[in-house]
C-alpha cells in the first residue's frame, strides 16, 4: 500500500462538484467582509471618544488601540455576514457580498471573523487595558449574538436595541485611554443609539419588499410604511436635544453646539418631508435623502467635536 | 489502497492560481505589518524603562 498516490485527473463533472469547496477570495474580498464603511464610522467615533479623554495620549498606543477597535468592529461585521449569508443572497443591496457571491466560503469567513475577534480583544487588552478589551468583546458578542442571531430575526425593534453595538465605540475609545467612562462618552453613545433607527428605517422603507422576502421583520414590513415614517419623525425630533447634550451637559463647545443644532434641525425637516411624502417617486427620494443626510449628520457632529479637540494642538494655537 | 479511494483534486485554472498567489502575498504583507506593529507597540509600552535595569 502506498499513501503517495498520483493525483487523479478529475473529470469536468468532478471539477464542478469539487469547485464549490474551494474559494479564491482576494484580499479585497476579505476586506469587504469587514464592512469597511461601518468601520470608518467606528474609527471616527472611537477617535473622538479617545481625544475627549483628559491628559496626553501616546500616539502609538492611541493608534494601536484605534486599530484594535476598528478590527474588532470589522470582525463582528464579518461574523454577521457569515451568519446572514442566506438573507444577503436574497437582497439586491447585499447579494454581491463575498459569501453570497461565492468568492469566500462561509467557513473561511467564520474562521477569519473569530480570529480577528479574539486577536483584537487580546491586543487591546495588552496595549491599553482589560476594561476596554472586555467592552470590545461585549460589543462583538452583542452585535453577533444578540443582534444578528436573535433580534434581527425576531422583532421589529431589532435595529433599535441592536443599534447599541454601533454606539459603543466612543465609550470604548475613551475607556482605552482612561480605563473608565465619563458622561460625555456616554452622551455620544446615546447620540448614535438614537440616530440609528431613523437612519436604518429610511433605507428599510425603500427596501421593505426585499426585507419581507428575506423574512426579516423590519418595522416597515411589520408595522407598515406610515407607522415607520411617524417613528422616524419622533426619533429625528428626539435627536435634536440628544445631539446638543454633549455641549449643554458636558465638555463639547459652542462650535459643536451650533453644528449639532443646525444639523439636527435639517434632519428633522427631512424626516418631516418623508412623513408628508408617502407615495411614488417623491417618497422614495425623500427616504434616500434622509438616509444620505443622516450619514452626513453623524460625521458632521463628530467632525465638529474633533475640530474642537484638535484646534488647540495646531502650531499657531501654541503661539498664544 | 488504490488511487480511486483518494478524493479528487480539482485542477486550478490560471486565473485561480493568480488569485491564490495574490492572496498569499497579501497575507505575507499583513503578517509583516503585524510584526512591525507588535515591535513598535512593545517599544512604546516599555518606553525609557527598557534600559533601566541592573547589570
Amino acid at each position: 500500500m502506498t499513501l503517495a498516490a498520483e493525483p487523479v485527473a478529475p473529470s469536468s463533472s468532478a471539477l464542478d462538484a469539487e469547485r464549490p469547496t474551494i474559494a479564491f477570495g482576494t484580499a479585497r474580498d476579505y476586506y469587504e467582509l469587514l464592512k469597511p464603511r461601518v468601520m470608518q464610522l467606528v474609527i471616527f467615533t472611537a477617535l473622538v471618544g479617545m481625544l475627549t479623554a483628559p491628559g496626553p495620549i501616546n500616539p502609538i498606543i492611541g493608534f494601536a488601540s484605534l486599530l484594535a477597535i476598528a478590527v474588532g468592529a470589522g470582525a463582528s461585521g464579518c461574523l454577521n455576514m457569515w451568519y446572514d449569508a442566506g438573507i444577503d443572497a436574497l437582497m439586491t443591496r447585499t447579494s454581491k457580498r463575498p459569501i453570497p457571491a461565492g468568492s469566500i466560503q462561509p467557513g473561511e469567513a467564520l474562521a477569519f471573523g473569530m480570529t480577528l475577534s479574539i486577536g483584537s480583544v487580546l491586543f487591546l487588552g495588552l496595549i491599553a487595558n482589560w476594561y476596554a478589551a472586555a467592552f470590545l468583546a461585549f460589543t462583538i458578542f452583542f452585535y453577533v449574538v444578540i443582534y444578528t442571531m436573535w433580534l434581527k430575526h425576531w422583532t421589529a425593534q431589532n435595529i433599535v436595541i441592536g443599534g447599541a453595538a454601533g454606539a459603543f465605540p466612543p465609550m470604548i475609545g475613551y475607556m482605552a485611554i482612561t480605563g473608565s467612562f465619563n458622561l460625555e462618552s456616554f452622551l455620544y453613545f446615546l447620540l448614535i443609539f438614537v440616530w440609528t433607527p431613523p437612519h436604518f428605517w429610511a433605507l428599510a422603507l425603500v427596501k421593505s419588499h426585499e426585507y419581507a422576502r428575506a423574512g426579516v421583520p423590519m418595522l416597515p414590513v411589520v408595522a407598515g410604511p406610515d407607522a415607520t415614517r411617524a417613528q422616524i419623525l419622533w426619533y429625528a425630533l428626539a435627536l435634536i436635544p440628544v445631539g446638543m447634550a454633549p455641549a449643554l451637559l458636558s465638555g463639547a463647545g459652542y462650535f459643536y453646539l451650533v453644528v449639532a443644532t443646525v444639523f439636527g434641525l435639517v434632519l428633522a425637516a427631512l424626516a418631516y418631508d418623508l412623513y408628508r411624502k408617502r407615495e411614488g417617486d417623491a417618497a422614495r427620494k425623500a427616504a434616500f435623502r434622509l438616509f444620505g443626510t443622516s450619514i452626513l449628520y453623524l460625521f458632521g457632529l463628530f467632525g465638529a467635536r474633533l475640530v474642537e479637540q484638535l484646534l488647540p494642538l495646531l502650531p499657531w494655537s501654541l503661539l498664544k | 489502497m488504490s488511487a480511486e479511494h483518494y478524493p479528487e483534486i480539482p485542477q486550478l485554472t490560471a486565473e485561480e492560481i493568480k488569485r491564490r498567489n495574490a492572496r498569499s502575498r497579501a497575507l505575507g504583507l499583513f503578517l509583516g505589518a503585524l510584526v512591525i506593529l507588535f515591535f513598535v507597540v512593545t517599544i512604546a509600552k516599555l518606553g525609557g524603562n527598557v534600559l533601566n535595569r541592573p547589570l
